[in-house]
């Protein structure tokens, strides 16, 4: 059953393989996936440890719910120390990975040490062997996992792999499976290189039971048609992610030329419908494929329509890549956006650090910041396409001098470059932002400030705030599984009452996380989805456990307290522009400039932003540092950990 | 005389890959959650994007039935299936070897052979898919889309056609 799924301890460096159970009581604080992963990471790094160091460890994982029947639970979290920013790495991605680790017998890989050749890891039935990976090394994502179901004679293989930027570590690079399937965010892919791992790959035919197989069943296609049913994942299984484009572009939160402007002008070509219409040309009517038992089947099916590629198979592309390769550089093409999404694909980077890297560099090549001479004779203005598509090559192979800079993460190229290059930087905790301008959405802004692994919208965003929805329905959503009789607000652009929807989001997606579920499963774009009180039922079905709808709650709470606790001991201070939870001065300084009338003139209240961070820290149980207070600990069962540190 | 005249159709231009249908399958089976013990399997080409559902076509001359040396694979008429009688089968896996779909398997961990059996006329893998591709139809209508979509493309080149004469 998921309960008797193990954890393996792999050292690379001693080849030493240890396998233990989960302990139960474990379970029941730390529930799986990315919440066990933060506990493990806590305890097995000592302070200040070098990310790129044998001593870093890379963790690995599936949900508590992970090939169970509990729907989209097909969620992969890996995590490390980060290289991009000194401080918690954590991704979390689609495909069929997870699953099959499952079935191979693991919830858990605990991977230390460094090997002295490349090598992968190859996991079947519980058996776990560390292979050679010369051959391989140096492929791109998807001919990796090709090789090696070739070499292992097995079309059933699932692998979890990097490209050539993990390998030449590219502190973003990403962890991938698939054609697209992407654990970005964080740079996980580089820790992967820097320990010499090219790829773990798993094949697994061990059965998983199900506490309750038929009545599983049943609730599962109830869960399934209240997911279908809504319009927002009916829309995103047409034509994917890039729905959103339309909505965000028009009113005015896309960042555009870095972030001097909030809309991208004259971009029909971005826009979903030429997306959906390259889609339909290259591979017909029905062109969305899914993650494992997904019915949601958000993810883009194309061939290249020109190009160097053209004809290659290609998945996507998200949203994300629209506003990474489309609104920020300004180039507003779809063959574009599509190029670049296939190339951070096959070279296993992340496309909202890559695609916001460079529009950071293109600003300030305009800016004179940067010199034709620095950019290697490129002609590095907005809206050059074919910049922006070799700036992707140069950033991966880091050739030239600008290149072998960005690809060292943003905040020492700000210290390289010099001068002031560090203003122009729309970043936290050394992370940039994707694409989304959070200046007219107080609420998106704190989410952003405070997310856990840097700048990010997967960790907290009340996206449903963009929704106007009646005040009687926030007070629904917001009041449960714990009460709520704070303020709450329909309108997108108050300050009020979001730092309690933020925190709200914050636990519900490190539920999702801890138990394996897809985001588009909960309250994240749909205001219907199923959350706490539908996952404790789906945990009692399937695991047997008897998990209220609070006790997923509070173990969320902890979850978050230790990335948190992580974060402190790595050196995170509230108003550090670096290390810290405060936005850069442009989301102060510079009114919105583009959009609807509501938003045209807008920028974020330094004062009412602060305030807002108070009240997140307070519900959280923090102090005005942002240290938790010693009674949340008490309260969370956390007061002496580390407990074990390795 | 068929009493039960549906057989299983699929279509693998609509199929998202998700695989759904091979976890109800197994779990409606066997009460556990493992694609090997899935009685439809969806058979990939991820490089390309293509998803193929293989199930068994419930064959009217089925090959593992005449290939059985013991016999114990039978047509059963009021179900509309070929099935397996376990008290006969004696595990030789001679069906896997002559099934043209590849839709006979043999579970490992349970030393059986295993089939779809159509769940007894409410089969999970067409409740579940919610893009339809995989539907339980009427005998007699298993060309009818096919045979639609193909006239609409032949009356498209007769309208392209038209246009170019005119």
């Amino acid at each position: 059953m998921a309960l008797n799924r193990k954890i393996a301890y792999i050292d690379l460096t001693t080849r030493e393989i240890k396998v233990k159970p989960i302990p139960l009581e474990i379970r029941n604080r730390f529930i799986g996936g990315r919440g066990l992963d933060a506990y493990l990471l806590y305890n097995h790094t000592k302070q200040g440890v070098d990310p790129l160091g044998p001593e870093n460890v890379l963790l690995i994982s599936g949900g508590l719910l992970t090939a169970t029947l509990a729907s989209a639970t097909t969620r992969t979290h890996v995590m490390a120390k980060s290289a991009l920013t000194n401080m918690l790495g954590s991704t979390n991605m689609g495909g069929f990975f997870a699953p099959e680790l499952a079935w191979a017998g693991f919830h858990h890989l605990v991977i230390k040490g460094k090997a002295d050749r490349p090598v992968y890891i190859f996991i079947r039935n519980g058996d776990i062997e560390i292979r050679d990976a010369g051959k391989i090394w140096g492929k791109c994502v998807q001919e990796t996992q090709w090789a090696i179901r070739d070499e292992i004679g097995d079309p059933e293989v699932k692998s979890l792999v990097i490209g050539p930027a993990g390998e030449n570590l590219v502190r973003w690079a990403n962890v991938m499976t698939g054609i697209k399937n992407a654990g970005g965010r964080s740079g996980m892919g580089c820790i992967m290189g820097s320990k010499n791992l090219k790829a773990v790959a798993v094949r697994g035919t061990m059965d998983v039971t199900i506490a309750h197989p038929m009545e599983a069943l049943e609730y599962n296609k109830r869960f399934i048609d209240q997911i279908t049913s809504s319009k927002v994942n009916q829309t995103m299984g047409t034509i994917g992610t890039p729905f959103i484009w339309g909505a965000t572009n028009s009113w005015g939160g896309v960042r555009t030329r870095n972030f001097q402007y909030n809309q991208c002008e004259y971009s029909d070509d971005l826009e979903p419908e030429r997306i959906d219409e390259i889609a339909t040309q290259t591979m017909g009517e029905y062109h969305t494929c899914a993650c494992y038992g997904c019915q949601v089947h958000c993810r883009g099916k194309h061939r290249l329509p020109s190009g160097p590629y053209k004809g290659m198979y290609s998945e996507g592309p998200e949203y994300t890549s629209q506003g990474a390769f489309g609104a920020e550089p300004d180039c507003r093409h779809a063959d574009t956006v599509l190029t670049c999404n296939y190339l951070v694909n096959r070279y296993g980077m992340d496309t909202l650090e890559t695609g916001s890297v460079i529009s950071w560099a293109m600003e300030l090549y305009e800016k004179g910041i940067l010199t034709k001479e620095q950019t290697d004779g490129l002609d590095l203005c907005f809206g050059n396409d074919e910049a922006l598509i070799e700036m992707i090559t140069r950033i991966c192979y880091r050739s030239g001098w600008l290149a072998d800079t960005l690809a060292d993460g943003c905040l020492p190229s700000a210290d390289k470059i010099g001068k002031n290059a560090f203003d122009y930087l729309v970043q936290v905790k050394g992370m940039h932002n994707l694409h989304s301008d959070e200046r007219g959405t107080p609420a998106l802004a704190l989410n952003i400030a405070t997310a856990s692994r840097g700048s990010d919208h997967l960790r907290s965003r009340p996206a449903i705030d963009l929704y106007h929805l009646p005040e009687p329905v926030l007070r629904k959503i917001y009041s449960s599984p714990v009460p709520y009789h704070g303020p709450l607000s329909s309108e997108q652009t108050d300050y009020e009452g979001k730092p309690w929807q933020v925190f709200w989001h914050e636990n519900c997606y490190m539920a999702t996380d801890m138990l394996g579920i897809c985001k588009y499963h909960t309250m994240f774009l749909g205001a219907t989805h199923p959350n706490f009180e539908d996952w404790s039922r789906v945990v009692q079905l399937n695991t047997g456990l008897d998990y209220s709808p609070l006790h997923l709650w509070e173990a969320a709470v902890r979850c978050n307290m230790i990335e948190r606790l992580f974060n402190l001991r790595e050196g995170m201070t509230r108003y550090d522009l670096r290390k810290g939870e405060m936005l850069n001065h442009r989301y102060f300084d510079e009114p919105c400039l583009r959009g609807a009338p509501g938003v045209i003139g807008r920028k974020i209240d330094k004062k009412k932003f602060i305030k807002m961070v108070d009240e997140f820290y307070e519900h959280k149980g923090l102090d005005e540092n942002g240290v938790p207070k010693p009674e949340t600990l008490k309260k969370l069962g956390l007061e002496s950990e580390p407990s074990h540190l390795v | 005389m068929q009493t039960y005249n549906k057989v299983l159709k699929t279509d693998y231009e609509k199929c998202t890959g998700c695989r759904l249908c091979e976890l109800v399958c197994a779990v409606k089976h066997d009460h556990v959650s493992s694609p090997i013990r899935s009685r439809i399997r969806i058979i990939k080409w991820e490089a390309e994007g293509v998803y193929v559902p293989m199930s068994c076509q419930q064959c009217e001359d089925a090959p593992c039935g005449i290939a059985c040396p013991a016999k114990a694979i039978s047509r059963n008429m009021d179900m509309g299936r070929v099935e397996i009688d376990y008290n006969k089968c004696i595990g030789c896996r001679t069906c896997v070897s002559v099934c043209p779909f590849g839709a006979m398997h043999f579970v490992a961990t349970d030393r059986k052979v295993i089939k779809c059996d159509l769940c007894d006329g409410d089969p999970q893998c067409v409740r579940f898919c919610d893009i339809k591709a995989v539907k339980l139809v009427d005998a007699g209508d298993v060309s009818l889309e096919k045979g639609r979509e193909a006239a609409k493309r032949l009356q498209e080149a007769d309208r392209k056609a038209s246009s170019l004469v005119a």
